[in-house]
Parts: C-alpha cells; sequence; structure tokens
C-alpha cells in the first residue's frame, strides 16, 4: 500500500536502531557452584541431576549421578548428607531431601535393571585396590571407567567393607548393597575375597598392578582398660556388629549397656534392642548437645526404647553391675570427675568409642608415612610412596562412607595421571552460589517431604528397613524442591522480563543467550534471575 | 425532487444517501438538528450499516472519526462555534493523518460573550489545520456539497470541512433538490481507504517525527491542498454534468463583466449582496460579486483573475481577526496586490446583514467615505463610551459585561 | 504413612516459565512464538516498566485474538520511544492521535470494525496514566459509559515522565516531582488528592475492571485473557515503575512493582460489572519503608531528620488499602 511520508511507518523498522550502545554494563550467564554440590564429599553434582529428576527422567537423573558416584541406593540410606546442611533451601523453609531423592533415584535404577556405563577402552594398565568398602568399591568403579584393569581385594568373604560389616541392615538392607556392588563388579573388576594382603608390596608384584589404591578401612575397635570381673561380657561394637552381620550374633543377655557416643554406639543399641536386649542403654560422658552421634539417629534410636546415661563414665563392670561415675562439663564442655558413683545393671558392655586402622601389611613398604594411626595422603590421594595411593578410613578424614567414595573417586582419577604421567588439571572450581545471589520469590513455598518410617513396634524385632524410600510423587515433588542455585534451569524469567526483548530463547536444554545489539543493561534480568546465574559485568569500553 | 425541507434536514438526508459508517454525535447549536435527524435513521435502521455514536464531548466526536476512518470506515460528524474550538487539536490531527473525515460545521460565533448565531469565526480558527473548507451559499449548495466533499476528501485523503451559516441555512425551510440514493450511488464510490489498520497489515500510524521530516510532511500537505484546486472544479463540473446542477467549485462570480467594484464574500451574505448589487446595477453603477465556495484551499488565481483590472474590492466578512482586521480580505489581498481593498466586517454574532446597510456602504465605497476597514451597523455610541470609561478607570472590568449595562441603561443623550 | 499427591511445580507460579509445565500452561511471556508487540531497538528508558508492561499486556491480548488485534495509543512515553521517524516498534496494527484521545480514537476503531463486520478483530486503547487518568479521562469515561468494545490499558507510572517528571493526577501523596518539588514544610506531592481510576471505572458498571503489576506476569496475562472474554468497555490498570522518574535503580522495576504490591500501596484485585471478584492476596507483607526507600522521589521521608510522621501516613494509606480490599491472605486461602 501506498503509505504516507513519515507518519505511517513499517513494522520491523526499529530493529535498525541498535540500542546496545547505550550500554554501560552488560549481563552474562554463569554457572556458579552450589552449596550441595560443594558440600557433598563424593563430588556429586546434586542440583545436576536434580534438575533431571524435577522432569521426571529419572534415569538421566541416575546417570547424572553416577557420574560420580556409583552408589546412590546406599549413600541414599546411610550418607549424613552434608548437601542437606549446606542447602540455601533452609533459609527458605527447609533442606531439599536430596538424600531421600538420592534413594530413590538408586532403587529405581534398582528395580529396573539400570547398567552402570560400560567401561573405558583397555589402558593396558592393572590397579590392586586392597579394601572393598565404599572407597575400594567407587576406586574399582572409576578405574574401569577410565579404562584400567582392576583387581580388588579384601579379608571378608563378602565385598562391602563397613556398608556390610559395620552398618546394620535395618539401616542398609543387604539386598540394596549386593545390587550396587555387583553392577560394579560386572564392569569387570577382578575379585578375590577371603584375601587379607600382608605386604602390600609383595601383593603388588604378585598382581602385576602398576598402581595401588589401599582402602583397608578402620576395622579395629578401639578399647579402653575398664577393671572388669571374670564373669562379665564386654565386647567392642566392631567386632559386635561384624558379627551380626555375618549371622552369627553373640550372646549378650537382656540388658546391655553401650558405652561411647557416636553412630557405632548408637547402631550398636539398636541392634543390640533387635536381638531381644529389654535395656538397651548408652552411656555417654557429655550431653546430648555434645554427642557426636547424628540426631537423626539419635532420636531413632530413643524412639525405639534405647535409653542414655548422659554425662557418665564407665569406671567397672564386675557381677552384672556396672558402677558409672557422674561427670559434670567444665564451662569449656570438657566432662570432668564429679566423684559421685551409680550402679546400672547390666548383662555385656559394649565399647564404641572409636576405631583404629590395621596397617601392618605397610610394613615392607617404608616410603609410605603414617602418622597418628593414618596414612598421609597428598594431591589426588597419592601416599608418599609413588604408585601407592590411600583413601577411605585410612587416610585422614571425617571417616564416613560419602567421604569414602569421594576419595575413592579422586584416588582413581590420581591414579589415572600418574599412570598416564600426566599432572592432573584440577577441574575449575565455579564460585560459590551463596544465599543472597537468590532471588527466592520466584521459589513457590513447599515443605519438605517426610520420608515414612517404620512404625515403632515392628522396629524393636527384626532388622527390617526403619526408614521407608519416597514415593515417585514425593521424590518429585522432593526434586522440585531444588532452588537450582548458581545453575539455570530455565524457567524463562530473564526472556520475559527483558523490556528490550535482547534475550534469545534457545530452546529446551540450550539455555538462552543475550542479544547484545539490544541488550541495554537495565540489569532486570541479572535481579529477576531465581538462582543468581546471570551477572552484570563491566562493558568493554 | 425539490422539497421544501428545513436545511438541517436537507444536510442529514443527503450525507444519509452518502453511506456514512460512523456518525458521532455531540449537541451544539445550530448543528443538532441534522445529528439529530440522521440519529433517527440509524436508529430506525433506514441508514444502515452505519454506528451512531453519541458521544460525551466535540473532542471526542472529532477522535472518534478519526479512529473509524484510520480503521477504514467512512465518517462523517458536524459541530459549531465552542464544540469546532473544543475539537480543535483533533481536528488538526485528522488533516495531518490525512483523514478523510467529513464534517458539517454550522457555523456560528465564539464567545465570550457566549452568543449562538451565526458568523464564521468558527471557520476561521481552524482554517490552518489542514482541513479543505468549503462554504455554502444555499441549502441546495450545502447539501450537494456534502456528497462532493466525500468524494474530494476520499480522492485526496484530505478531510473537508462543508461550512453553512447556523440558523440562516441549518433553520431554513426552503426549496432543495437533494439527489436520490442511485444517483449518489453513481457519484460516489465507495471509500477506499488509503492506509487501514489492519491485522494482515500491521502498520504504525501517526509517527512522532521530527525536524528531519517535518517540513516535508507540511509540505506534501499543502501540496494536497493544491491538488485540491484542481479536483474541487473537476468534481463540480462532473456533478453539474451529471445532475445539471452548478454546485461547488472553487469561486462564484456575480455579474462580474464590467464591474469596477466587486464585493467578496463567503457564504449566505452573498444573496443579500447580490440583490444588494442589483438594486444599484439597476441605478447605472458598476457592480459585481465574487462568491468564494473554496476558502481552503484558497484558490488565489480563480480570485486574482477575477478581480484584475477592478478599480475597487470590497470585502464583506462574518469575521475578523482581531488586531489585524480581515481575514477573508487578508487571503484577498495577497490575491489581487494593489488595488484599493476595503474589509467590512459585518454580521458578527448573527447581526442581519441588511440590504439597507450594505447599500449605505457601497454608497460609501463608491464616494470613497469607506475605511479600509470598517464595521458594518457598528454602534459608535456604545463604543466611545466604554473606551472613555476604559480611560478614566484603569481596571475596568469585562467590557462585554459594561456593553451590556451601558446598552441597558435608559440614556439622555439616546432618549 | 499417609501421603498425599502434591502438584508442585517449583517456581511455576512465579517465574515467567516453567520446563515442567506443558505449552498451554505456561505464560504467553514464555514462548518463543509470542508476538513480541513491541519490538527491540524502541528507546524506552533502560529498565522501562511502561515497555514492558506494554507487551505483556499485548502479546497476552495478541495470543487471546489470534492476532486479531488493533492498538490505539495515547501520546506520551510508550508513543514517542516507539515510533520515532523512521523507526516503529510496532508489530501490530496501531494507531496514535493525541495525548487525550486514546479512549475516544479506540472507539471509532471499534465501530468501524463492528460496521465492517470485522467483529473478530478486537481493539485496545493504551496510555499512561496522564493520558488516563488527568486529559484523557474525559473520552475515557464517555467510552466506559457507551460501554464500547474496547479494552482500554492504563500504564501507571505516577506522573508526566515523557514531559519531564511532572505530577498528575495519579502521582502518590510526598512523592517528589518536577511541580511538587521535595522543598518546604511538606516536601513533595500533597495528601488527599488523586484519582482512583480503577474504582470510577467500576463505578460505570463495565464488564470488567482488574488491577496488576508487572511484577505478576501471570495475573496481568489471566486478566487479560479475562478482559477479552468479554465485550464492551474493559479497563486493565497496571503498575509500571519509571526507573527514571521514580530514581530507583533500572534493574529495581520488577522489584519496586512488587514491593507496591506486598506492602498494600498498590491493590491488585479484579472486579466484574462493578463489584470486586478477586484480589490477589499479599504474599510476603512488607513495611511500605521497604518500597520507599528504593525511590528517590521519597528520598525526603528518610535521613536526618526524616519524616516519620509521613511515612506512617502512607503506612497508614496501605494499611486502609489492605483492609478495604481484604489483601491479607487468611487461613482459608490457603
Amino acid at each position: 500500500m501506498d503509505r504516507p511520508f513519515a507518519i505511517t511507518l513499517d513494522v520491523g523498522t526499529s530493529r535498525a536502531n541498535h540500542t546496545g550502545s547505550w550500554r554501560i554494563e552488560r549481563p552474562v550467564y554463569v554457572d556458579r557452584l552450589p552449596p550441595c554440590n560443594d558440600a557433598c564429599p563424593a563430588g556429586e553434582n546434586i542440583q545436576g541431576w536434580l534438575y533431571h529428576a524435577e522432569s521426571g527422567d529419572y534415569e538421566a537423573a541416575w546417570r547424572t549421578l553416577v557420574q560420580e558416584n556409583p552408589l546412590p541406593a546406599v549413600m541414599g540410606r546411610v550418607c549424613f548428607h552434608p548437601c542437606e546442611t549446606a542447602c540455601n533451601r533452609v533459609q527458605v523453609d527447609e533442606a531439599v531431601g536430596i538424600n531421600a531423592v538420592e534413594r530413590f533415584l538408586g532403587d529405581t535404577a534398582i528395580e529396573r535393571g539400570w547398567s552402570l556405563p560400560a567401561p573405558g577402552p583397555d589402558t593396558g594398565h592393572t590397579v590392586l585396590v586392597v579394601g572393598a568398602g565404599p572407597a575400594g568399591l567407587s576406586a574399582a568403579y572409576h578405574l574401569r571407567r577410565l579404562g584400567h584393569a582392576v583387581r580388588l581385594v579384601d579379608s571378608s568373604p563378602r565385598l562391602g567393607g563397613m556398608l556390610r560389616y559395620g552398618i546394620p541392615a535395618y539401616r542398609l538392607p543387604r539386598t540394596v548393597l549386593d545390587a550396587e556392588i555387583d553392577r560394579i563388579v560386572a564392569l569387570g573388576v577382578q575379585v578375590a575375597t577371603e584375601h587379607p594382603v600382608l605386604d602390600i608390596e609383595a601383593e603388588q608384584r604378585a598382581w602385576g598392578a602398576d598402581a595401588v589404591f589401599l582402602a583397608v578401612g578402620a576395622q579395629l575397635g578401639k578399647r579402653v582398660h575398664i577393671p572388669a570381673g571374670d564373669s562379665t561380657k564386654v565386647v567392642d561394637a566392631v567386632s559386635f556388629l561384624h558379627q551380626v552381620a555375618d549371622d552369627d550374633p553373640p550372646l549378650l543377655g537382656r540388658r546391655v549397656v553401650v558405652y561411647g557416643g557416636g553412630d557405632t554406639a548408637m547402631d550398636a543399641a539398636r541392634t543390640a534392642r533387635r536381638l531381644g536386649a529389654t535395656d538397651a542403654v548408652i552411656v555417654y560422658r557429655r550431653n546430648r548437645d555434645k554427642m557426636p552421634a547424628h540426631p537423626e539417629e539419635v532420636e531413632q534410636a530413643l524412639g525405639e526404647g534405647v535409653t542414655v546415661r548422659w554425662l557418665s563414665t564407665v569406671e567397672r563392670f564386675e557381677g552384672g553391675r556396672l558402677v558409672l561415675e557422674r561427670m559434670r562439663l567444665t564451662p569449656d564442655g570438657l566432662p570432668e570427675p564429679t566423684g559421685e558413683y551409680d550402679e546400672l545393671d547390666a548383662d555385656a558392655l559394649v565399647l564404641a568409642l572409636g576405631q583404629d586402622t590395621d596397617l601392618s601389611l605397610l610394613e615392607g613398604a617404608g616410603a609410605v608415612t603414617v602418622s597418628n594411626g593414618v596414612v598421609e595422603v597428598g594431591h589426588q590421594m597419592m601416599t608418599t610412596q609413588p604408585g601407592i595411593f590411600a583413601g577411605g578410613d585410612v587416610a585422614p578424614s571425617e571417616r564416613t562412607a560419602t567421604v569414602a567414595v569421594g576419595h575413592g573417586k579422586h584416588a582413581a582419577r590420581g591414579i589415572d595421571a600418574y599412570l598416564r604421567a600426566e599432572t592432573p588439571a584440577r577441574p575449575e572450581r565455579h564460585a560459590l552460589a551463596s544465599f543472597d545471589r537468590l532471588n527466592t520469590w520466584y521459589y513457590a513455598d513447599a515443605p519438605r517431604t517426610r520420608r515414612p518410617e517404620l512404625e515403632l513396634v515392628r522396629r524393636q524385632t527384626n532388622f527390617e528397613e526403619v526408614v521407608r524410600g519416597l514415593t515417585e510423587d514425593n521424590a518429585l515433588f522432593e526434586a522440585r524442591r531444588c532452588l537450582s542455585c548458581g545453575n539455570c534451569f530455565e524457567c524463562d524469567n530473564c526472556f520475559g522480563v527483558c523490556p528490550d526483548n535482547a534475550v534469545i530463547k534457545l530452546g529446551p536444554g540450550e539455555r538462552y543467550a543475550f542479544n547484545y545489539d539490544f541488550c541495554k543493561g537495565c540489569g532486570i534480568c541479572a535481579r529477576e534471575c531465581p538462582c543468581g546465574a546471570i551477572e552484570m559485568v563491566p562493558e568493554r569500553i | 425532487m425539490l422539497r421544501q425541507i428545513e436545511g438541517s434536514h436537507a444536510i442529514a438526508e443527503s450525507v444519509a444517501r452518502c453511506r456514512p459508517e460512523v456518525v458521532c454525535a455531540y449537541p451544539i447549536s445550530p448543528q443538532t438538528h441534522i445529528i439529530e435527524a440522521i440519529g433517527v435513521m440509524v436508529k430506525e435502521g433506514t441508514l444502515a450499516p452505519c454506528e451512531f455514536i453519541n458521544v460525551e464531548s466535540e473532542f471526542a466526536a472529532m477522535s472518534v472519526s478519526i479512529g473509524a476512518s484510520a480503521a477504514g470506515a467512512r465518517a462523517y460528524t458536524a459541530t459549531a462555534s465552542q464544540g469546532l474550538l473544543f475539537m480543535i487539536e483533533a481536528v488538526y490531527n485528522a488533516a495531518g493523518l490525512g483523514l478523510p473525515i467529513v464534517m458539517t460545521l454550522a457555523n456560528r460565533a465564539i464567545g465570550a460573550p457566549i452568543n449562538i448565531w451565526n458568523d464564521h469565526s468558527d471557520a476561521m480558527a481552524v482554517r490552518d489545520s489542514g482541513w479543505i473548507q468549503l462554504f455554502a451559499e444555499t441549502n441546495q449548495e450545502a447539501a450537494d456539497l456534502h456528497v462532493q466533499a466525500f468524494r474530494l476528501a476520499e480522492e485526496l485523503s484530505v478531510p473537508v470541512m462543508v461550512c453553512m451559516d447556523g440558523f440562516i441555512l441549518t433553520h431554513a425551510v426552503e426549496g432543495v433538490d437533494l439527489l436520490d440514493q442511485e444517483q449518489v450511488d453513481r457519484f460516489l464510490p465507495p471509500y477506499e481507504p488509503r492506509q487501514v489498520l489492519d491485522p494482515e497489515d500491521p502498520v504504525s500510524i501517526g509517527a512522532m517525527v521530527g525536524p528531519e521530516a517535518f517540513e516535508e510532511v507540511r509540505y506534501l500537505a499543502h501540496l494536497r491542498q493544491l491538488d485540491a484546486l484542481d479536483r474541487i472544479p473537476e468534481i463540480a463540473a462532473e456533478f453539474s454534468e451529471m445532475f445539471g446542477r452548478d454546485s461547488g467549485g472553487l469561486v462564484r462570480p456575480y455579474r462580474l463583466e464590467d464591474a469596477e467594484t466587486v464585493i467578496v464574500a463567503m457564504g449566505s451574505v452573498l444573496g443579500t449582496i447580490k440583490d444588494a448589487v442589483d438594486e444599484r446595477r439597476d441605478a447605472g453603477e458598476r457592480l459585481g460579486v465574487l462568491g468564494i465556495t473554496s476558502f481552503r484551499p484558497f484558490p488565489l488565481e480563480a480570485v486574482r483573475q477575477a478581480l484584475a483590472g477592478r478599480e475597487r474590492v470590497v470585502v464583506v466578512e462574518k469575521a475578523f481577526s482581531l488586531g489585524m482586521g480581515g481575514v477573508l480580505a487578508t487571503d484577498v489581498a495577497m490575491a489581487i496586490g494593489t488595488t484599493t481593498l476595503h474589509t467590512v466586517v459585518a454580521g458578527l454574532g448573527g447581526r442581519p446583514i441588511t440590504r439597507t446597510a450594505l447599500l449605505d456602504m457601497l454608497e460609501r465605497a463608491r464616494t470613497g467615505r469607506l475605511a479600509t476597514l470598517s464595521f458594518l451597523d457598528l454602534d459608535e455610541g456604545v463604543i466611545a463610551r466604554e473606551r472613555a470609561r476604559m480611560a478614566t478607570v484603569r481596571r475596568s472590568g469585562p467590557f462585554a459585561e459594561n456593553v451590556l449595562r451601558d446598552l441597558g441603561r435608559p440614556r439622555e443623550d439616546q432618549a | 504413612m499417609s501421603e498425599t499427591r502434591v502438584h508442585f511445580y517449583q517456581v511455576g507460579s512465579f517465574a515467567v516459565g516453567n520446563r515442567l509445565l506443558s505449552a498451554d500452561e505456561r505464560t504467553v511471556q514464555s514462548d518463543r512464538r509470542r508476538t513480541n508487540s513491541i519490538d527491540s531497538g524502541h528507546r524506552a528508558c533502560q529498565g522501562c516498566g511502561e515497555a514492558l508492561g506494554a507487551r505483556y499486556a499485548l502479546d497476552a491480548a495478541m495470543r487471546v485474538t489470534s492476532g486479531q488485534l488493533v492498538a490505539v495509543n495515547a501520546t506520551g512515553c510508550l508513543e514517542v520511544f516507539s515510533t520515532p521517524f523512521p523507526e516503529t516498534s510496532w508489530q501490530i496494527p496501531w494507531l496514535h492521535s493525541l495525548f487525550g484521545n486514546a479512549p475516544a480514537v479506540a472507539t471509532g476503531v471499534a465501530a468501524a470494525l463492528r460496521v465492517k463486520g470485522r467483529d473478530q478483530v478486537r481493539v485496545v486503547g493504551q496510555a499512561g496514566d496522564g493520558g488516563t487518568v488527568d486529559i484523557g479521562f474525559g473520552t475515557l469515561s464517555g467510552m466506559f459509559e457507551r460501554n464500547d468494545d474496547v479494552l482500554f490499558v492504563c500504564y501507571d507510572n505516577e506522573g508526566y515522565m515523557n514531559t519531564g517528571v511532572q505530577r498528575s493526577a495519579a502521582t502518590p501523596p510526598t512523592a517528589r516531582t518536577a511541580t511538587t518539588d521535595a522543598v518546604g514544610p511538606e516536601p513533595g506531592n500533597a495528601f488527599g488528592q488523586g484519582k482512583d481510576v480503577p474504582r470510577i471505572a467500576m463505578a460505570h458498571g463495565i464488564p470488567y475492571v482488574a488491577t496488576a503489576t508487572v511484577a505478576d506476569l501471570h495475573d496481568l496475562e489471566r486478566k487479560v485473557e479475562r478482559a477479552m472474554s468479554f465485550h464492551g468497555a474493559r479497563y486493565l490498570h497496571v503498575f509500571v515503575p519509571c526507573p527514571l522518574g521514580w530514581g530507583a535503580a533500572s534493574s529495581e522495576t520488577i522489584h519496586v512493582a512488587r514491593l507496591a504490591k506486598e506492602t498494600g500501596i498498590f491493590p491488585v484485585y479484579e472486579a466484574e460489572y462493578g463489584e470486586v471478584t478477586g484480589v490477589t492476596k499479599i504474599r510476603r507483607q512488607a513495611p511500605v519503608t521497604e518500597y520507599l526507600r528504593l525511590q528517590r522521589r521519597y528520598a525526603h521521608l528518610f535521613g536526618h531528620p526524616g519524616r516519620p510522621d509521613v511515612v506512617a501516613r502512607l503506612q497508614a494509606m496501605a494499611d486502609a488499602n489492605i483492609a478495604r480490599y481484604g489483601l491479607l491472605a487468611t487461613e482459608e486461602d490457603e
């Protein structure tokens, strides 16, 4: 049509005006490290796998998860989830139930028979892994993925280490443990059980291994001297739990006292209850606030009828009677004796006072430095002797299964670099996605889902799993509570709030790009990004 | 068919046969009868399809017309006086946007003091707006001009205002021969807008234009007015050929052949002037009349030709520019150059322009006693007294009120 | 061990988009194929709330009408920044006439479409607050009274921003503008003036009246959709912060709008045929100071000595809104 001059204008003409020249700051998309990922000892990309779980793509979620950790069903039960402690959502309502979703994914994988990624191309190298606990299993898995042959040896008849012999079945059903171990072994791990290693170097030579990962754990229960009469029964908790796991529980009687305040003490007391003890009493020298056991464990133990004698130490044990000394806390929180005593009837005393490592196998390996009962390791978990790596409870750590899994992964990567004679590149670590970078307005209010628990009466009589899994609906709900801190989750906010239509939506999974021809640098996109994945940076002049 | 009909109704029927699609109404005397009559036709369904919209102001009336026209509808409205001034921003806008709206202006004075009677002050107030302004001498011509106006407006994408004297024409019942529907349809094709708001072909209409192009936009609008100078007589000729009646055109000469003195005027007063001229012609005076039909665009060339070589030109006009003088006369002056030009301001606010007064004025012209600018039938006494009062009282107040008081007071000097 | 199925979509209720929702449940703005009724390259200031509000409202209307839309625009920022010759940002048919006549022009367009038998094409009129509550108020009221088939959208940035931030009848008490400067014993705009046009619109008994902000896209789009389901006069009053005129950071536009709603300063509700039918509840109530402090136009209320008495009056106004419209969520709402 013949348009009147100047007064009438054609569509699309404003695009000739590149308003990007007004800009003094430009928005850029960033990925920041979510606090959950930051806190995970196993180095899981939690935000990454929750992203897939949110859309109900559990297989993709699980596949992302097992990039780092081959034992999600196990860790979804036994991990004390520092991720949830770090979770930014704590400051909105409650932490995302990461652990529960992890377990859901792990269980779903077992149920549907998903297999781990195939091993990498054969490198011709062989690595000896000593100890088939979480660290050893993790290392074996990651080494296989890197293409190395793995010899996995363990002194026990079955694989799993402390997962099997330390953690009671009511917390970790053996079918679950077996399924995840079998999946690792199926990657072509050569296994030798009931194979104690007495000399690490000899063992290495025997297998023709190019490197060793030492992960024998801390299997020795610490003992203290307690005057005890001949007829008394005193056992250490590690041995006690090991025997129970072997289906050969010792007879402890009806009144069992557990001495100690850690998770092993809780496990021992709760196991004793299940074995028929009417009284399972924990004696602990400090108060509940100072107790090292995880609060959930304590809560569950108390719920099952376990009682605690706070601020008490065991003085002596004689004739079915324990003598306890009352303690009080100094202003520094340390226990000190009061000189006052109580008595407590007991058939058996279980000592849960910590564990030591048995490092006698290192005697031939002179260059490995041991201090304070643990092996010194450096970057990538290598000991002071090149080619020998160590991890899990034998290395300095918090001694949790999750830390062990992380050690196994790091050691595998370290071993791989060592075998390739490369200096391992440290992956770039993104800046933390702290809470103050979030715009929490956009997240719907959603308190967390509780995992259902087994009825109390059933818990006291059998080893059925206490904490149940989430239903799919609940797992989905829980996954969707993730704030996706510091990582774009394609909420379209930037695309929608730009007054200049200067955000290009690239499509599902592709995120967005800025059209700097038109972006004026107002900063609304960054301000309104829920997860803090946009930063304003000064414009280059 | 010739019928005795009130001017307003003649216009209403004539407009209705132009098939307007959107008609806005806001009452103001003396335009009301036109709009009322159209309203009846729409309501009873004899004019359809047509949206008849009772708006809340003249500003809205013109604004609704703008929207309707831009969306492709044939739009019509009517107003007068204060109403025109109230819509003046939109009047300019309609022209600026090139929207072919047709509006009847029932000419009326502008207050204060408020006055409902006829003069041309309202039309003069919008002479620079970009509208074509056609002045009707009779109701017959007014009726015919509306038909021509739609044709002209739509051909050129310029709005057209048909000016007819309020009351004198609008309320006069006289014989008018209205075109029937078939005739109008033959003369006036359906509206094909130059541009239209259409989702299938979106454009932005009404851009902000800065110094880089504004002058060109204005000049193009001016050229469009010059185009009208060609089209107005052509359309009038076509009309005449089709219906055998002279209506419209640029100017309307009367007894000009040998005229030494020519009276120039617009609108219904031309009839009275012609009577006066006839009377003096009978007495041997060589007088003629030039009626201006197209005030905007102003037919400079036609006026120049009509007035060339005359001894004297007297412009009788129903408006003037305060502090300056005649408005029409200024335009005429520009056309004629050096010929002696007199401006006679007459009929303001509906004051009758009598034949007696006109004859008196012509006598003064003949005898060289007509001032360059004079006011017909002006009460010099009132003026003198108020001026005197103003000279003595510094804050003399609104003189319109004073004049009224003065006129109402019994006075010895007039008794 | 009872479990209830919970539909929960992470950010679905508040963010623009959500990959977890089906396409037809997402906002118009999350759609790559949205109209972008107002295109890139417009000359609005950085962070302009009005540019954003216009795109939100018109794109939503475009979706509802399947692209059969004509817009009429009053003079003002929106018109000036979008159509400086030779560039227009509008991708829909658009007409600008004057400052005070957009409602009437829209009436004319609607009348023309009706007479032409093009009833499927719908008309939106739009103006800033000056063009709506002041100079255009007469034509707006006329359009309402006749119940013409026009959705009129007011983008309220509480002043004449295009001409240099002067006071309008929508300028709130105490706000500093160029014609209500922050000087003298009672700095800023006067109390007790202003015009509540949404309520005046309701008094016309027209089919639909709603208020909205650029901070709640879902609410705004739903209201446009609702508005377009009616024929007759409809009015949508959208709160659009002006970074320049209010002295707020350009990045804060949406945040400021959100606080206006969350404080009760700007009540968000809708009404049909003169009766309030819905209220958007305050989700996280905030004191007015949180809103005021983000804007330099209120700077004279703070600092030393500040005007706690005036702030208290503003809080009282917000509280009165909260009471009048029932803006606080009750147990039953949850």
